[in-house]
């Protein structure tokens, strides 16, 4: 049912014509009006020609559809070494019968108006164009041209009227270009005319930063994009910034990649962070961030990825040298195409502008890590959080729909208020990882910890961080007793329980000596006891024996005795001598 | 090309007009034109003009040679500076000055 009703609602829906300028087609869903004029208004040198010729080049180009830009203001020559410059060869495309251009010029002092007229000749002429080379498209650039050739407005006015009228009726789809008028949106109110679609270019330029944006003001028949989009003019045309539309439609893949710190890794569960996934590195002045951020850059290299590098603070030099000075040579990743560095002051073009460039080299060079170094810089330059905020989530967006690992720097006035400031946008990070400078014991020593990760196991404890010249290092910190202890307070502690530990094992030993030597000491004066108990028993036995001799020789004695008296064998036997 | 030249031959080089009158079709306006430039010029100088009548209807690509945009218009080639006036010609103290008629015939 819902399908149907759908499709039954998009067959009535305005036909589009895809205008091929980046971004624009997103914004007004497919392109401009069908078969029908458009307008284009804004101030000089905001772009209004580049938009119209770029329609009819791109079209005759992208889309089949050959054009005819009447100009009014600039001969074809000049036109085609205007766009010579952004790459399009309009001679070419006029040789091909693909874009034919037709100069008007009017020279107000040759003419002299006497009675009725009629733009007849305009209508011939484009006609004339139109049929000539078979055209879908038409550019009027900048039609208001005619009412400083002629002075009646009435005939000028009721002919315009009845132009833009005969171009819907040719079925070409027509941009008309205006001059911005200072209460009207043009100087003669053309979009009374052209009401269908009328696009607005703003050249503006805030706190002398210079910023081109464009805004739909009227749309008839289709949604639009209402929001003023910043735009680019470089050398690859005309650009548009269609952010805002993304939704939160990005998938997350389960891929993990390697933060370039092993025990970093291990930290986030053992494997790294996810890939697409956003991650901020905050922390104070000179706590490492952008050292961190290169070791991630050194890693995806060597896995062969690219990576875009936007540096806002020091110049790709100065970060190549300091990052050798840690044993990192990520400068051989640039000669082999995997790394780019650009370079730009925050304040050197508009927040908007920032996010323009960075999207169109990330278009331009597919990388699949992309590092923002520091994101600070920009907020100080925009003066508004809200609005970097904004930037940045629209930038995420965009990253994160192209699957790409973003690492993004932030400086934080240090202190108990480091996880604070970042509030604006943190929330819009997948892993937040914190170096605290830790100041105890008369230095200042680095911390990292994890404030969080979005499905990751990772480890709630404190790393000391440490720069050495191999690299980065995280070495447990000693968390005893209540405290936290880093640097050389971490070092006295380790050497005093060391120191502790070889105290108590000698003690031990020393213990168990005296056993030892106890040990001995008793089993002597046991073996001593039992010789004198020995010795005692000897006694004792010889003794008796002695007695039992003596006996026996007294016996002996008295037997004799007896035997010499001759007594009786009675009494000798009986024995007692009686 | 639909031409037609209205001369009476006694053309002298130097102070001859050669004039082109752009128009489209046979409208009333393009008829008026003729009238009114015709009239005028027998009028002021006979026998020193030449109009040729160009039909943009018929021939689309002339217009861009003499950037004609408003119809009817005539152009003065000759003697230079070009001149072009546009309209149905209906006011004659215009068309003379455009000519640059009207201040010889004050002299």
């Amino acid at each position: 049912m819902v399908t149907i009703r759908k499709t039954n609602r998009n067959s009535h829906l305005l036909e589009k014509s895809p205008t091929g300028i980046q971004g624009f087609d997103d914004i007004t869903f497919g392109g401009l009006p069908k078969g029908r004029p458009s307008l284009v208004a804004g101030t000089a040198g905001c772009g209004k020609t580049l938009f119209a010729l770029e329609f009819l080049i791109r079209g005759a180009t992208q889309f089949n559809e050959p054009g005819v830009f009447i100009a009014f203001e600039e001969t074809a020559e000049e036109l085609g070494k205007n766009v010579a410059s952004i790459g399009f060869d309009l001679t070419r495309l006029r040789r091909q019968k693909k874009v034919h251009i037709d100069h008007i010029h009017v020279e107000r002092s040759e003419i002299q108006e006497t009675g009725e007229y009629d733009m007849d000749g305009l209508f011939i002429r484009l006609g004339h164009a139109i049929d000539s080379i078979g055209a879908k498209r038409v550019v009027l650039d900048t039609i208001e041209a005619l009412f400083s050739a002629f002075s009646n407005e009435a005939i000028l006015r009721a002919e315009l009227r009845r132009l833009f009228r005969w171009l819907k009726e040719r079925g070409v789809t027509a941009v008309i270009t205006g001059e911005r008028g200072e209460k009207a949106i043009t100087r003669h109110g053309l979009e009374e005319y052209v009401a269908d679609c009328v696009v607005l270019l703003e050249h503006l330029v805030i706190d002398q930063v210079s910023t081109r944006r464009l805004r739909v003001i009227k749309y008839r028949g289709s949604v639009h994009g209402t929001n003023e989009y910043p735009f680019l003019i470089d050398a690859a045309g005309f650009s548009v910034l269609p952010i805002t539309s993304l939704g939160l439609t990005h998938e997350a893949p389960e891929e993990r990649i390697s933060s370039g710190v092993q025990r970093l890794d291990s930290m986030l569960g053992g494997k790294g962070f996810h890939r697409g996934s956003t991650v901020l590195v905050s922390g104070a002045a000179g706590s490492g961030k952008t050292s961190l951020a290169a070791t991630f850059v050194d890693a995806a290299c060597k896995r062969g990825e690219k990576v875009l590098y936007f540096a806002f603070e020091e110049s790709p030099a100065q970060i190549l040298r300091n990052m050798r000075s840690i044993g990192l040579h990520i400068e051989s990743f640039i000669k082999k195409g995997l790394l780019q560095f650009h370079a730009h002051r925050p304040t050197y073009y508009g927040l908007e502008m920032h996010l323009v460039i960075i999207q169109k080299l990330v278009r331009e060079f597919k990388p699949s890590v992309v590092i923002l170094d520091p994101i600070t810089n920009l907020i100080n330059a925009a003066g508004n959080t809200l609005e970097v905020t904004s930037m940045l989530t629209r930038l995420i967006d965009f990253l994160k729909t192209n699957r790409i690992t973003a690492l993004f720097t932030s400086l934080t006035a240090g202190g108990e208020h480091a996880e604070q400031t970042e509030v604006g946008v943190s929330s819009l990070m997948d892993a937040w990882l914190l170096v605290r400078n830790i100041e105890s014991g008369g230095e200042r020593n680095r911390a990292l910890y994890i404030l969080k990760a979005r499905g990751t196991a990772h480890s709630n404890q404190v790393r000391e961080f440490r720069l050495t010249h191999r690299g980065i290092d995280l070495i447990d910190v000693y968390a005893g007793s209540g405290e936290v202890l880093v640097g050389s307070a971490r070092l006295a502690q380790q050497a005093r329980e060391e120191a502790e530990a070889m105290a108590s094992a000698q003690e031990l030993d020393r213990k168990r000596a005296d056993f030892e030597r106890k040990e001995k000491m008793i089993s002597a004066q046991v073996a001593a006891l039992e010789a004198e108990l020995s010795a005692e028993r000897e006694n004792l036995n010889c003794l008796l024996k002695q007695e039992k001799s003596r006996l026996n020789s007294m016996e002996r004695s008295r037997l004799e005795i007896a035997k010499q008296r001759q007594a009786d064998a009675q009494q000798v036997a009986n024995g007692n001598g009686h | 090309m639909k031409t037609r030249v209205l001369s009476n031959g006694k053309a002298n080089g130097h102070s001859a007009m050669s004039l082109k009158l752009y128009v489209a079709g046979q409208s009333p306006k393009s008829l008026a034109a003729f009238a009114n430039l015709k009239r005028v010029c027998d009028e002021n100088c006979p026998g020193r003009y030449h109009i040729q009548v160009i039909d943009l209807l018929k021939n689309p690509q002339l217009a861009q040679g003499d950037q004609i945009l408003a119809l009817p218009t005539v152009v003065r080639n000759l003697p230079t500076p070009i001149r072009k006036i546009i309209g149905d010609l209906s006011n004659t103290e215009k068309l003379l000055v455009g000519l640059d008629l009207k201040r010889a015939v004050a002299a």
